[in-house]
């Protein structure tokens, strides 16, 4: 393991001065991901700055009905926050899906929304990888893809971003909040932060250096909306979603997203479109479904993921539909 | 508090309160670190290591390879001959070594060694279709490759129904919760080691054959160890390289591999596939039984599993045949992993034996009850203690098999879909001969030694116990020390085999220091009373076929929306005889039950073919069953007297609840869902594939 610098920031300024300082500089949360990395020699900083106990921890509910969580709010917290449970119950329910009690308990929800990828060959330093290793070439594409991505993804790079939080936070339409060096708050739809791969998957966000997720705003749920998230995988706990959504259902409108498929929380507009307003069959459900996955590029181990999308938003509509609660 | 009660481990408050010292927490003065160098082909030949760059750290001392590491001598398998040859058998093999003052540096000096290859085709993915099978003339534990009774052939042909069907089950790794570690120190040509391993003779005995000395000159204290499941049996090609850096520096070494490491440095299981056709008559009397096992070793040591070898016993039949092919695969060369042969072939036959069951509109459970041999199918030999059927029905009654309507994917409420299978379960009894040696004190104290290891299973505890029920005397006067090669000749944590074989040898010295100090009227002279009893001629004659058995039923939920398995019961009925310990045999047979639906339902190791490489290294990929996977496990235990068979009576428990119980889960799954899951693990897509 390389040496490294450790410097803990009193204040924002000071933390986009310090990442700013050398290029080889990042910015540390609860360090469940980023750690990890650094031991796997998947990432070399110079600097870590941690900024975890910059004053970014808010839960604040306001009047209008929405919610202000902080970036360095830890997962628990948020998981566990009675308002966030009552009215956002999709986020709470995809917090407790993922990891762990002892690392939600530790993640903060700007690091959730920016950690890596868990491509194997990513996180392998002795294979080559794209996103690692610009120009090396995808190892997972002709190799172990069963767990990748089927859509958004590129001939240079099929990784999904593995987050359950990012999924629910999609389908409620959050915005994050970013304060860039010079001081100035930027807001991003929380579909515009991820790019996707094209040819430069080694570009993740649309952050530029220095900048630092503060928070993410939710906007009151639609009137009367049913909500849930629920997660396929390999086992019932402790493991990363093979596919997931978060839907949010209304008297007008649907929303869904998907996560385990994509370099980015998936919404399936063209889907939503289609069923908004409608009282379709589970059949219907999953046709409007596929029809999200056009421009797929599935490969041979994980192509089967399309369908058991289509089978799990049908599910979830219809549970949602039929029970009118969270389930 | 004597032999067979539940008394909790002797080392419980240690463990759990950080106490217990583990070999890598040993204080050593002036020690370096190892930090070992994995291949980056998967075949070829290294032309140059570049060691420039990570020697300019003064923190690193040495880079070793196969230019200047000292010679070993073969001992126990080729993987174990480390930087002995410029030649790559597979990814992962060790091909330098970084010896630092600090792990860091060791770390950060492997990261910057350059290997330079000249890369050779390979080969890793196993293929029935493979024109270099070959056809070995034994398995592991002596069985033979191939054994033929009757005519199969003619036997399927003439039978009224045939299943004729292929299992298989993927490259598995032993994860132990403490990985390979060690520390080594040379003084003069002796070796001194804190070893994690499943034996210290054992260990003692190959680290000398690999260094040319003799086993009396190898030091090995293994006091606690985290786990072994057949990954520490012999030395592995991990620690072997921290005494190679112990040689070169001078300097004492230690090493402790990473999770990652642990998949290329230390044994796995191979990966099988297993051709069953089962022959029977419309009454369900089997007339044909034949198992096509196939497996692989590396290039560099044939280790052939016995895949088949539960099949020679399980079912009576005039026709039986039993083969194994090995595959050569540029692989590391698997080894034993918790019932090695009896897991992967026993899912494949009790998978098998559901589908007749099926096949011939019959109960499963009436199905083995009506094949049950009256001797050994593939010797002939008379049993010692065959209680399948005990266990079998007991496991029914228990169950409420009986109600069970046996038509597929016919229980449905809301999301889910239920089901119910059972499988038969058996592990071979083994014991080997050992030394033990018991001393009385003039103070009423006494000690007992024996070069023992407690890897988890709780052996130090049944020792213990075995000492003072032998002795007769109150528990508070016996003390028993295990974990050190000085301490004689003694069997391995292996083939469920150690705590019998250990036992036996204490128990004789126990016995026999009694008897001693007896003589002496109950006065102990002043410079004591000691004993070393030798079980070497105490040992089974091959006369008889002895099995311990069991039966699996389980009860299964699949999420008819996305395939998602879930064990809602599993119970075990077990035959073993009398257990040293109520409390880690029950723990035991739980651990080994839960290992099984972790293998039916999560476990794979999977093998990039292109790059050779074993993708998921690391226990984030690399599932494992958690509690949320099983919501109900029971495992019940019937005491048979005819199954007292070992020296300290009773059979081995340490494996008997892995087998037969993947099988269980799979078979659960069919009824649950009327699909047929033959290739392990039971993921979403495969139970969606309809």
């Amino acid at each position: 393991m390389r040496a490294f610098r450790y410097a803990r920031a009193t204040d924002p300024g000071a933390a986009a001065a310090l990442v700013t300082s050398q290029p080889d500089a990042v910015y540390l949360g609860g360090g469940t991901n980023l750690v990890d990395l650094m031991k796997l020699g998947v990432l070399r900083p110079g600097l870590v700055v941690d900024v975890s106990r910059l004053p970014y921890d808010r839960i604040e509910h306001l009047p209008d009905g929405g919610v202000l969580i902080g970036g360095a709010a830890r997962n628990r917290r948020v998981a566990h926050d009675e308002g966030i449970r009552r009215r956002y119950p999709a986020l709470a329910r995809a917090l407790l899906s993922g990891a762990s009690g002892q690392i939600r308990s530790q993640a903060t929800v700007a690091g959730n929304l920016l950690q890596r990828t868990r491509c194997p060959y990513f996180q392998n330093t002795a294979t080559p990888c794209n996103k690692r290793d610009p120009g090396s070439g995808c190892s997972a594409i002709p190799g172990a893809h069963r767990d990748l991505g089927v859509i958004g993804t590129s001939e240079h790079c099929v990784a999904t971003h593995p987050s359950d939080l990012a999924v629910a936070l999609a389908a409620y339409d959050a915005v994050v909040e970013v304060r860039r060096p010079d001081g100035a708050e930027v807001l991003v739809p929380i579909g515009d932060l991820h790019r996707l791969p094209g040819d430069t998957p080694w570009i993740e966000t649309v952050l530029e250096p220095g900048d630092l997720v503060t928070g993410v705003q939710l906007p009151p749920p639609p009137d009367g909306a049913v909500a849930t998230y629920r997660k396929v995988r390999d086992r019932w706990s402790f493991a990363f979603a093979t596919v997931s959504v978060a839907a949010v259902l209304s008297t007008d409108q649907v929303r869904l997203a998907l996560g385990g498929v994509a370099p980015k929380p998936w919404r399936l507009t063209a889907t939503e479109r289609m069923l908004a307003g409608t009282d379709p069959s589970d059949d219907d459900v999953r046709a409007a479904t596929r029809a999200a996955f056009t421009d797929a590029r599935p490969l041979p181990e994980n192509a089967f993921k399309i369908e058991l999308a289509a089978d799990l938003v049908a599910a979830v509509l219809r549970d949602l539909r039929t029970a009118g609660a969270v389930r | 508090m004597t032999a067979g009660s539940g008394l909790s481990r002797l080392e419980g408050h240690d463990k759990v309160t950080g106490a217990a010292r583990y070999a890598y927490e040993y204080p050593v003065e002036d020690v370096l670190y190892v930090w070992p160098v994995g291949a980056t082909v998967a075949s070829g030949t290294v032309t140059e290591v570049d060691s420039t760059a990570a020697l300019a750290d003064p923190e690193v001392v040495a880079v070793i390879d196969h230019t200047n590491a000292p010679r070993l001598l073969p001992a126990v398998t080729a993987d174990e001959l480390v930087l002995q040859s410029p030649t790559v058998a597979y990814r992962g093999q060790i091909v330098a070594a970084v010896v630092a003052t600090t792990i860091e540096a060791a770390q950060e000096g492997a990261e910057q060694v350059l290997v330079r290859y000249v890369e050779h085709g390979h080969k890793v993915v196993l293929d029935p279709e493979d024109p270099d099978l070959e056809q070995p003339e034994t398995t592991n534990a002596g069985f033979p490759g191939t054994s033929i009774k009757g005519d199969v052939d003619a036997a399927l042909a003439a039978a009224d129904v045939v299943v004729d069907t292929v299992y298989t089950t993927p490259a598995q790794h032993n994860n132990p919760m403490e990985t390979v570690a060690i520390i080594a120190r040379w003084d003069g040509e002796r070796l001194l080691l804190h070893d994690s391993n499943q034996g210290p003779w054992a260990a003692a005995t190959a680290f000398g054959m690999l260094w040319g000395i003799p086993p009396s000159q190898v030091d090995v204290v293994t006091e606690h160890v985290g786990g072994g499941f057949g990954s520490k049996v012999w030395p592995t090609a991990g620690a072997v390289v921290a005494t190679v850096a112990a040689r070169v520096t001078g300097r004492p070494c230690k090493l402790m591999l990473t999770r990652q490491q642990m998949y290329t440095m230390a044994p796995a299981r191979t990966a099988t596939r297993s051709r069953i056709r089962l022959g029977a008559r419309s009454d369900g009397t089997l007339t044909a039984i034949d198992h096509d096992a196939l497996q692989y070793s590396s290039v560099i040591h044939e280790f052939v599993e016995q895949t088949g070898s539960a099949t020679r016993t399980m079912y009576a039949s005039d026709n039986l045949r039993i083969r194994h092919r090995l595959a050569r695969l540029n692989l590391p060369t698997p080894r034993v992993m918790r019932a090695p042969g009896k897991t992967p072939g026993m899912f494949a036959l009790e998978s098998a034996m559901d589908e007749l069951a099926y096949a011939l509109d019959l109960d499963p459970l009436a199905l083995r009850l009506r094949n049950e041999p009256a001797t050994e199918p593939a010797s002939g030999l008379p049993f010692d203690g065959r209680h399948l059927v005990d266990c079998l029905q007991a496991g029914a009654d228990k169950f409420g098999w009986a109600s069970r309507d046996p038509t597929p994917g016919a229980r449905r409420r809301g999301r889910w879909l239920f089901g119910t299978g059972l499988a038969s379960a058996m592990y071979p009894v083994y014991q080997q001969g050992g030394k033990a040696t018991a001393r009385a004190e003039p103070d009423g104290t006494f000690d007992v030694w024996v070069a023992a290891v407690d890897i988890g299973t709780g052996s130090r505890t049944a020792l213990w116990q075995a000492a003072v029920d032998a002795l007769g005397v109150p528990p508070s006067q016996v003390s028993i020390h295990i974990g050190h090669s000085a301490y004689g000749q003694a069997a391995l944590a292996g083939g469920s085999a150690g705590t019998a074989s250990w036992g036996g040898a204490v128990r004789k010295a126990c016995l026999e220091l009694s008897r001693r100090v007896a003589e002496h009227g109950g006065a102990v002279p002043s410079d004591g009373l000691e004993v070393t009893a030798d079980t070497a001629e105490d040992q089974l004659a091959p006369d008889r076929a002895r099995h311990s058995y069991g039966a699996h039923f389980c009860a299964v939920r699949v999420d008819a929306d996305t395939g998602q398995v879930r064990v809602d019961r599993l119970l075990g009925v077990f035959a073993h005889g009398h257990a040293l310990n109520a409390r880690t045999t029950h723990s035991q047979l739980l651990g080994g039950m839960v290992m099984g639906v972790s293998m039916a339902l999560c476990e794979q190791t999977v093998v990039d073919p292109r790059l050779g490489l074993f993708v998921n290294h690391d226990l984030a990929q690399y599932h494992v069953a958690t509690n949320a996977d099983i919501r109900g496990l029971e495992a019940h235990s019937l005491e048979r007297a005819d199954d007292d068979v070992t020296l300290v009576g009773g059979k081995g428990i340490g494996e008997l609840g892995i087998v037969g119980s993947a099988a269980a889960v799979a078979n659960a799954v069919f009824h649950a869902t009327g699909v047929r899951v033959r290739d392990l693990p039971i993921t979403p897509e495969r139970v969606r594939a309809r």
